[in-house]
């Protein structure tokens, strides 16, 4: 069930170009799937009228608190990321459909671009209690980009592409040697648009199974307003209910 | 609480969902009960269905936004079967929006509606700006509005109300024509023309340049248009446009509504519709008035 929650911000802690926001909630939460996101209220200003979409970074049911990535775009973000622990934050989730979770034994890759790779911490958290050891393919402009690394390390095989050659294979990440000598099973990735219609032409190439997470504007994030709808196979669908993770076969890329 | 807008249309309290802004009610139903609504009305409904205009279809502004949805719906037929059995026992008033591009689509539409037990009203959009052929061009003129709302009178037997344009230079004299032409009453306001720009990129934010205005922005306008429209007409006036608390939308009442709309509101905090309701009562209470309806058109000016 959806709802919506005041949250206290529990961490704060600042990458410079984005910011890790823990949030605790006094309540217990409901179910979270890995690739559902939150609207979260940006406070205080005519410039942050409607509500943010961010994805679940990652849930700790233990203490009701969920964990956001926030890159710094324009003012709702930036004033979302400078929040100080102790102040509050109200919540609309969980919101939309979320990832496919693959079957036992399947090889799978997550590609992530940018913030993009939000989304795919808890993705991987998931697949390793079902005792799966993916494989991360990271990609940032430069290595400052590339947060919590080490922390996505303890989940899989983690690679790495920057555009500046700053570390991993200088490059895109449809760029990574990966691709030419390893097959997976199953790819899911998040990433800027550009990045994200790379990796499913090669996916599609390669005919492997695909989903990627959209990042359509949106206002009701409820299915409601129709602001945030995709053009697929089916129609303009929206994003904020049917997606924002879809399979690249229902798209029109 | 309650509001009697006449044939048969009776609200349990004041406030009402706008069309566009709270889907079929479904999408709310974690956040909100219905039956704590004088009504929801539901997203525009054309007699066909409609793909709506290209993404992107909204940008933010300063205290509001704009959206060029274009009508996306999947007509009149399937709403008959596929939504209505889902949503005909809500406990309020679902109210459909009927939209069209031509006379005989408002005729047919309505005549479909007038066969569901329960819905006991149309809102007649007249005054969508985000398609070519939204209704707009029969909301802009006295004309126009005289000749949609008289041939949908005559095929639809309960209440019509009609909802305005304020993309016009005299908001009253349309509401007249409405009112001559049989209609029960007139929501007002719908979207406010507008248009953003991307300076960096020197494109236009949405995909059809254009869209409507809405939010907490537009409310000075939308006030100021009801005022306009209560005093130049007799029956009931439903007010919206930037409506975000129970305060404004008894501002609303004082300059003449019957009944209110919330429309983007929603998107900000999903329970507000309810959160007005009760302190539309509570500020009655405060004030010692009996009945809501008692706040219409009194503003002492
Ligand atoms: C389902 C979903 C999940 C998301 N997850 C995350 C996340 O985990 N972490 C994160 O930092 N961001 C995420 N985003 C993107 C985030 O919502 C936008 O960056 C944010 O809304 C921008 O708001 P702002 O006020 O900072 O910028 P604005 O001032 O609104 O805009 C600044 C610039 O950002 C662009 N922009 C605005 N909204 C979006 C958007 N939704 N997607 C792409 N560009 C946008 C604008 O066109 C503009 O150029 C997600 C978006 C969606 C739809
Ligand atoms: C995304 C969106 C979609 C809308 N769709 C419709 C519609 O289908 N039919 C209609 O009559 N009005 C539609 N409207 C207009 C609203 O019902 C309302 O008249 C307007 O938004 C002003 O009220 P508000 O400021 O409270 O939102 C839409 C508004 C928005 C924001
Ligand atoms: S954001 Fe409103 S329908 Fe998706």
């Amino acid at each position: 069930m959806k709802q919506a929650t005041d949250f206290i911000v529990c961490e704060a802690v600042d990458y410079g170009r984005a910011a890790l926001l823990r949030l605790r909630s006094q309540d217990p939460l409901p179910v979270i799937k890995p690739g559902q996101f939150a609207n979260v209220r940006v406070d205080g200003s005519p410039s942050t009228y409607l509500r943010r979409p961010i994805s679940i970074h990652e849930v700790d049911y233990a203490s009701n608190d969920i964990t956001l990535l926030v890159q710094k775009v324009g003012e709702g973000t930036k004033r979302l990321a400078g929040m100080k622990c102790g102040e509050k934050v109200n919540l609309v989730f969980p919101l939309g459909t979320g990832f496919t979770m693959p079957s036992e034994g399947e090889r799978v890759l997550l590609v992530g671009g940018g913030i993009g790779i939000a989304p795919l911490y808890y993705l991987a958290i998931h697949m390793n209690v079902e005792g799966l050891k993916p494989t991360l393919l990271l990609g940032g402009k430069t290595k400052d980009d590339l947060l919590r690394l080490e922390d996505y390390q303890k989940l899989g095989d983690v690679l790495v592409t920057t555009e500046d050659g700053s570390l991993g294979e200088k490059g895109f990440v449809t760029a990574h040697s990966v691709w030419n000598h390893r097959e997976f099973d199953k790819i899911y990735v998040c990433g800027p648009k550009p990045m994200m219609k790379a990796v499913a032409r090669l996916a599609d190439e390669k005919e492997v199974w695909c989903e990627v997470s959209l990042e359509n504007l949106m206002a009701c994030g409820l299915g409601a307003c129709l602001c945030c709808v995709e053009d697929t196979v089916d129609g303009h669908v929206c994003v904020c209910k049917e997606g924002p993770v879809f399979n690249i076969r229902r798209l029109k890329w | 609480m309650t509001i009697d807008l006449g044939r048969g249309l009776v609200l349990r309290n004041p406030v009402m969902t706008a069309s566009g802004t709270f889907g079929y009610g479904e999408e709310y139903t974690d956040f909100v009960d219905l039956s704590e609504l004088g009504g929801i009305i539901v997203k525009g409904t054309t007699l066909n269905p409609r793909e709506g205009n290209p993404y992107p279809r909204m940008a933010e502004t300063p205290s509001g936004m704009l959206n060029c949805v274009g009508l996306q719906n999947k007509g009149v037929r399937y709403f008959i079967d596929t939504i209505y059995p889902r949503i005909k026992n809500f406990d309020t008033n679902v109210l459909l929006n009927l939209s069209g591009s031509t006379l005989e689509d408002y005729v047919r539409g309505a005549e479909m509606i007038d066969t569901l037990d329960k819905i006991p009203a149309i809102e007649l959009n007249v005054s969508c700006p985000n398609v070519k052929q939204g209704g707009m061009a029969f909301g802009v003129t006295t004309t126009g509005i005289s000749q949609v709302v008289s041939e949908v009178r005559k095929v639809y037997q309960k209440h019509l109300m009609v909802k305005l344009s304020p993309n016009v230079t005299n908001i009253a004299e349309i509401a007249l024509a409405a009112e001559a032409a049989g209609a029960d009453s007139v929501s007002l306001i719908n979207t406010l023309m507008g248009m953003a720009i991307d300076a960096e990129h020197r494109k236009p934010k949405l995909s059809v340049i254009t869209g409507g205005l809405s939010g907490a922005c537009v409310k000075p306008v939308a006030l100021r248009m009801v005022w306009q429209v209560a005093k130049a007409v007799k029956i009931p006036v439903v007010g919206l446009g930037g409506i975000s608390n129970a305060i404004d939308a008894v501002e609303f009442m004082l300059a003449g509504a019957s009944a209110i709309e919330i429309g983007t509101a929603n998107f900000i905090d999903p329970a507000i519709s309810v959160k007005v309701a009760e302190g539309m009562k509570e500020y009655c209470e405060r004030h010692g008035f009996q009945r809501v309806s008692e706040l219409t058109g009194i503003l002492d000016a």
